[in-house]
């Protein structure tokens, strides 16, 4: 075992301390120093598994993952959060998955639309009124292609049927009415919301939808929310390659391309944590093969679309060539400016979904290095897909709490922090740089050529504010 | 180099074509058809159609209980809101504070998952209170539920009763708690049940002789700045007072460098002798409900509500602090009145005759009205989605006595999808709402004024008071601006471009 990955062992180990016994053994399986070459046996970490009470994890809920992430974006679809107010509340238009359409009239993706449960719910069960609202919608809105329910906690604990409901009136209005069972106490994380939400789309949609020609270039967008923009950045450049992105899931997605990606030729995977379950399914369904891409910074976008025209013809994979040399002088240009006010400086990353493993490139493009990075919701598969993209003896944390959070940047002295936004303040008191890797701190796009200048300058304006400088006062 | 983001990347023409390219993929309706459903929901008819529907909330204006609870726990000094329930609540409501605030936001919650729905959360609250202690020190840890825990009939009394006769935590550590079910009112009833819970605990076997202090309760009130500007001016008047649940400090803390879990609130003690206090003061209504029903039944002592938006509303807090602690109003405070209404009259002709929408909390509402008719701007569209009959009768009481007021009509229960319809149907001059309520800007173009919570994409309202006088400036500044402001767009290529105002 190397001396750097004894030396953050030991500095797990005092973390550990603060907690008391159980909760102290709990917590070390999910810390671990990182072993690039997997033969180190104590280094790899625990994950998907409950979080401790008490312990102020930064996870959310099934709802979280079925609503805020995969469903939410469908814009012609109402999601209806089904139950009382709040979970529709909170998470209204608050990940910034850009969509084209007239908000109210064909698209419905900025609002918050909810049966806002009663006591007289909970106690007669909310079926009935279900069905009503379902009714109440059709009329005022009579655009949607479909409708979401999204089960909040109490649906799922008094014996709801939202089914059957579902079930009747999807054949009254022609549409699917999609019953999504993903109560926030069920699972662990948001990640079993993702993949009852995957389930759903399976079980509702795919297969339905219409597309009247078919190409071999045809490819499904898969796994990209369109966060600030990113998955029209990366569609670009799927088409300048000469591909024909059939289906965009789910940023800025119609219920129709939800329906028809099982005639792709090939699905195209971002977020390997919150869609693979639907790659899988119509790898063994319709035999679609999948990849997993990521676009985020120079050196993995070469090597992405490389691999992506790897399964093409000639056309496509001269293409991938010409788009390189086309771009590789644009990404030289941003690294040369903003290299030199960069390098060296170090990254801790807390997140969720891909960016955790996928962003390293990017920062690496710009000379820092990540010297801790974790999951919210990851599983074994996100952790082996990390270890080789970090250092030996850089930190590994599933499901971090607040308290592991601010000993780690006591004791590793980030130069940056990327993590979400129930953390950005209290770095900001701690006059530790930060930005919100969830929604790229209102900033974006970050996917592809168009995004990487973004990423740059954001991450630049972030270590290189003055105002930092301003905390401590000269005197 | 050139970096376009988001703001203008997609206006390029590349993209614009992408956008359509796309539309083959997307089963889109014809142009016509989405240009006439959009002219439809502008009509009386749709107006019919979008009032008569009762089961389902569009773009409502309300949070939920526990929302409020954990707002009103973090005032407390050294306090830890613990939430006893599903997990990604806890995630929500820190999320949501710290967007509106930008500031950090501490809560725990206890993690329930599909075994505790089944036998019950009391492992869960155990396990979290004992590691919310050794981890975070807190000197009071603040119980409430989510509608998890209230579906399945958490018992907190006991749960809490069993983790200190286990040792799990200080027999002495106070642990106030309040079932706080999301089915159940909204944001501004959590807060109340919260409040009183911590009361009620804190202040248990406290009672002896008056500490001849007030006690002042703002309610579920999002603006440090009006804590800082009560603080000042009770100074200003000499006046000993115990502020119940101070978030000033806590969302608003001075950055020094140094991350501090509880930057500040409500000294214990203090909360503890608030039980002693001359008299308790609420600043809102039906954010206190059972808080001052407590009070004026436990406690004995005055209390009253009074809440100092507006000019008279101030007024008339100023005149009662007077009588009950014996002490006149400064020529200080007096001054201030005086500046406060010469904004007023400089500014009256830019906001008299304006025809008002407003959306917000119950509390706010009716100081907006108030404030609004003295001006002699005209409330016309009153939407309170968490405000009930009773709200009704008292705005409605407000709007009657004002010849401003006769235009004015109230929707208790009634959403931003309901108020898109009343401003096309009705249109005004001027909306008054919270972040959300700029989708009604966009919709209807009538100009927004931010006032109210969540404040989520402007930043540092929430620093300036909308109470006392100083907020009675600050509000004209923000409408009589915009006003302005929409005065020079709308006149930008005519003669009426005027420099002077």
């Amino acid at each position: 075992m190397s001396t750097a990955i004894k030396e953050t062992q030991k500095m797990i180990e005092e973390v550990l301390e603060g907690y008391p016994e159980k909760t102290r053994k709990a917590r070390a399986r999910h810390l671990a120093a990182n072993d690039p070459s997997g033969e180190c046996s104590t280094c790899r970490v625990k994950s998907n598994v409950k979080s401790r009470p008490g312990v102020m994890t930064v996870r959310g809920c099934a709802y979280a993952g079925s609503k805020g992430v995969v469903w939410g974006p469908v814009k012609d679809q109402i999601t209806v959060s089904h139950g009382p107010v709040g979970c529709g509340q909170y998470s209204w238009w608050a990940r910034r998955n850009y969509y084209n359409g007239r908000t109210g009239i064909d698209t419905f993706g900025t609002m918050h639309i909810t049966t806002d449960f009663q006591e007289r719910d909970i106690v007669y069960g909310g079926d009935k009124a279900l069905e009503a609202a379902l009714n109440e919608l059709r009329e005022l809105m009579p655009l949607a292609r479909g409708i979401g329910i999204l089960s909040e906690c109490p649906v799922g604990l008094i014996g709801d049927d939202i089914e059957a409901v579902a079930k009747k009136v999807s054949a009254e209005f022609g549409y699917p009415i999609v019953p999504v069972r993903c109560e926030g106490f069920r699972g662990v994380s948001q990640s079993l919301g993702h993949h009852i939400a995957n389930d759903t789309i399976r079980d509702h949609v795919l297969g339905r939808g219409s597309m009247e020609k078919s190409t071999p270039y045809d490819v499904a967008l898969i796994g990209d929310y369109n966060i600030g923009g990113d998955a029209w950045a990366s569609r670009k450049m799927l088409e300048e390659m000469g591909l024909r992105v059939i289906a965009q899931w789910t940023g800025d997605a119609s219920v129709n391309e939800l329906g028809i990606a099982q005639k792709s030729k090939l699905n195209l995977i971002h977020c390997y944590r919150s869609m693979n379950y639907i790659c899988r399914h119509m790898e063994e369904k319709y035999g679609i093969p999948w990849v997993e891409f990521n676009f985020f910074g120079p050196t993995k976008i070469y090597q992405s679309l490389r691999k992506i025209a790897s399964y093409f013809d000639d056309t496509i994979k001269e293409n991938a060539e010409k788009m390189i040399e086309k771009y590789k002088p644009l990404m030289d240009a941003v690294i040369e400016k903003y290299r030199p006010r960069l390098q060296d400086k170090k990254v801790m990353l807390y997140v969720g979904g891909l960016r955790p493993r996928h962003t390293i490139g990017a920062y690496e493009d710009l000379g820092m290095e990540v010297v801790a990075s974790g999951y919210e919701f990851g599983h074994d598969d996100d952790y082996r897909r990390t270890y080789p993209e970090m250092k030996e003896g850089a930190v590994i944390m599933d499901d971090a709490t607040l308290y592991e959070l601010e000993e780690f940047t006591r004791r590793l002295r980030p130069d940056m922090v990327g993590s979400g936004i129930k953390e950005k303040y209290s770095y900001h008191k701690m006059g530790v740089p930060f930005r919100q890797m969830h929604s790229w701190d209102y900033s974006g796009p970050y996917h592809g050529f168009d995004g990487f200048p973004v990423f740059a300058r954001d991450m630049d304006m972030t270590v290189n504010s003055p105002t930092w400088n301003l905390i401590r006062r000269k005197r | 180099m050139k970096i376009k983001d988001h703001n203008e990347l997609f206006l390029e023409q590349e993209y614009i074509e992408q956008f359509k390219r796309k539309k083959e993929f997307e089963n889109p309706w014809p142009e016509e058809k989405v240009q006439e459903v959009a002219e439809w929901t502008k009509t009386w008819e749709y107006r019919e159609k979008n009032f008569a529907r009762r089961h389902i909330k569009i773009n409502p204006a309300k949070a939920c209980q526990p929302l409020g609870s954990v707002f009103c726990s973090s005032g407390f000094e050294g306090t830890m809101p613990f939430v006893q329930g599903a997990q990604g609540c806890v995630a929500y409501f820190r999320s949501h504070l710290s967007r509106h605030f930008k500031e950090p936001m501490a809560a725990i919650s206890t993690s329930m998952t599909e075994d505790a729905a089944v036998f019950g959360g009391l492992n869960n609250m155990l396990e979290g209170l004992r590691n919310a202690y050794s981890l975070y020190n807190p000197k009071m840890i603040s119980v409430c539920t989510t509608c998890m825990a209230e579906v399945i009939g958490d018992d907190l009394n006991a749960y809490i009763k069993q983790a200190k006769d286990k040792g799990l935590i200080p027999e002495d550590l106070p642990v106030p708690f309040a079932h706080t079910p999301s089915f159940v009112g909204s944001h501004i009833t959590g807060y109340d049940n919260m409040m009183k819970g911590i009361l009620s605990a804190v202040t248990a076997g406290k009672k002896g002789g008056p500490n001849g202090k007030i006690n002042i309760i703002p309610g579920f009130d999002t603006y440090t700045g009006n804590y800082r500007e009560l603080k000042r001016l009770l100074k200003i008047m000499d006046v000993d007072f115990t502020l119940l649940s101070d978030v000033s400090d806590v969302f608003d803390s001075p950055n020094t460098g140094e991350y501090k879990l509880y930057p500040g609130g409500t000294p214990l003690n203090d909360a503890a002798d608030s039980v002693n206090a001359a008299a308790t003061i609420a600043l809102q209504k039906y954010s206190t409900v059972k808080t001052m029903s407590y009070i004026r039944s436990e406690w004995g002592p005055e209390a009253l509500v009074l809440s100092p938006i507006g000019v008279r509303n101030t007024d008339m807090f100023f005149d009662e602090i007077s009588r009950i602690t014996g002490k006149p109003v400064p020529q200080e405070i007096e001054d201030e009145r005086g500046r406060a209404v010469d904004a007023m009259i400089d500014s009256h002709p830019y906001v008299h005759g304006k025809r008002f929408a407003l959306v917000g909390d119950p509390d706010l509402l009716l100081g907006l009205m108030s404030f609004i008719m003295e001006m002699g701007g005209v409330p016309v569209h009153i939407v309170c989605t968490n405000g009930d009959k009773k709200f009704q009768k008292e705005a409605e009481a407000l709007l009657s006595e004002s010849p401003f007021g006769q235009e004015g009509t109230v929707y208790p229960g009634r959403d931003m999808w309901h108020l898109r319809s009343l401003l096309f149907t009705e249109p005004v001059d001027l909306l008054i709402g919270n972040s959300y309520a700029k989708f009604l800007w966009r919709d209807t173009g009538t100009p927004l004024v931010r006032i109210g919570f969540p404040l989520f994409d402007r930043h540092h309202l929430h620093r300036y008071p909308i109470i006392g006088y100083q907020g009675v400036i600050n509000m004209v500044n923000w409408i009589v601006n915009t006003v302005l402001d929409e005065m020079d767009r709308k006149s930008m290529n005519t003669t009426s471009f005027d420099v002077i105002r």
